[in-house]
């Protein structure tokens, strides 16, 4: 792989494999912890870890690991760093541990974290393998963040803990509970879908 | 939390904390399979056993791991017991139905990444529920995980009759569905524990 490219599998992440909303992979945190900004976005900063290191991790040892057990390895591996950050918020901070409850563990289970690993860490130098990773981990917090942002300033009139409209704003409530979650996802692939038809038929009538 | 009954929290489960309409667990199937009806039910029972199966083991390993101090330990022997629960429903459809095993396909493997397994393992060991009701807790959740299925298929189906613009068909127009569904679910809210 020449080094042009290595920009690029950091690039890829963000923007043309967006793990939200391009992969849609992912998809129970990313619905059930974004009622807020502040949540998602350390959801996203947790998993972003949990990527990163995983990936190095695995990346050095890929020419270790047997083939055939190479999931189940792949796994503990994710485990180990989710253990370690399940901990590190208990410390921090509590409340936010209680706000983000079980799904601190479930990032053992998050798709995107396995995906990487098999699809590129694998096969990648350790340097590669974690640019690569923090691309997709930035990527999915930029989808955590445009969910968490518009359902919090929807539904709480507040960004970040900040209010916005004042004391007048009736809250849209429905979008801090879980169908407000189906919602507003599925309202951002429809805005992403129209803007790639739009782009298509542009190329088309050039 | 814990003086919750067993029953309550059974019903509760299904209907008012349904797994993939008001906690958001196992989404991935909750899309991916709920094309048709006569994979999803299939799909819905089998999630429904390797739940049950891994809460048992959990349960057990969990009075293990606090006797030896190794709580930190959990997850990542929590993790090794779904996937062997997984392998042992692989090996036992395998045997006894192959044609439900080639039905599947891809999708069993993929039970292990399905959070709600992993989250009823982690919940009834963060709740302190006793054996019973870690169990009907567990069959609850698997139970509520088929409904929820079996109803998104149903629609799905009905919807490839309709004329849909094509610019919504998709991941968006499953996600509106399941968001209306939630909405529905959402008049069970206080049902149950």
């Amino acid at each position: 792989m020449s080094t042009s490219t290595t920009l690029e599998q950091f690039m890829e992440g963000i923007w043309k494999q967006n793990p939200t909303f391009v992969m849609v992979l992912g998809m129970c945190p990313t619905l059930a912890v974004t009622t807020s900004a502040i949540n998602a976005l350390s959801m996203g900063a947790a998993t972003l870890f949990v990527l990163v290191f995983s990936c190095w991790l695995i990346s050095v040892m890929r020419n270790i690991i047997p083939k055939e057990v190479r999931i189940a390895t792949y796994v503990v591996i994710i485990a180990t760093f989710v253990t370690v950050v399940d901990y590190a918020i208990q410390a921090i901070s509590l409340k936010l541990y209680d706000a983000l409850g079980a799904f601190i563990s479930l990032i053992v289970v998050n798709c995107i974290i396995l995906g990487r690993a098999e699809a590129h860490a694998s096969k990648n130098t350790p340097l590669n393998a974690m640019l690569n990773a923090t691309g997709v981990g930035i990527g999915f917090i930029i989808g955590l963040l445009s969910l968490g942002v518009v359902r919090e300033v929807l539904g709480a009139g507040k960004l970040f803990g900040v209010s916005l409209f004042g004391a007048n704003f009736q809250p849209w409530v429905v979008m801090v509970l879980p169908p407000g979650g189906f919602f507003v996802l599925g309202c951002w692939l429809l805005i992403f879908a129209a803007w790639e038809r739009r782009k298509q038929k542009k190329e088309s009538t050039q | 939390m814990n003086d919750v009954s067993a029953f309550q929290l059974f019903i509760g489960v299904i209907l008012a904390n349904n797994f993939v309409l008001a906690t958001f667990l196992g989404l991935c199937p909750f899309l991916g399979v709920s094309g048709r009806l006569d994979s999803a039910l299939p799909m819905g029972i089998a999630t429904t056993f390797v739940i049950l199966v891994a809460s048992i083991c959990a349960y057990g390993l969990n009075i293990l791991l606090v006797m030896l101090n190794l709580e930190f330990l959990r997850l990542i022997s929590y993790i090794v017991i779904i996937a062997s629960a997984v392998q042992l429903v692989e090996m036992v459809l395998k045997k006894y139905s192959p044609t439900l095993f080639r039905a599947l396909g891809i999708y069993l493997p993929l039970i292990t990444t399905n959070c709600a397994v992993l989250y009823v393992a982690v919940n009834q060991t963060s709740n302190n529920f006793s054996f019973v009701q870690a169990l009907s807790y567990a069959l609850g959740g698997g139970i509520g995980f088929t409904l929820a299925l079996v109803l998104m298929a149903s629609v799905r189906e009905r919807l490839q009759l309709s004329n849909v613009p094509t610019l919504v068909q998709g991941t968006a127009l499953s996600l509106m569905l399941g968001g209306i569904l939630s909405l529905c679910f959402m008049g069970f809210a206080g049902v149950g524990g």
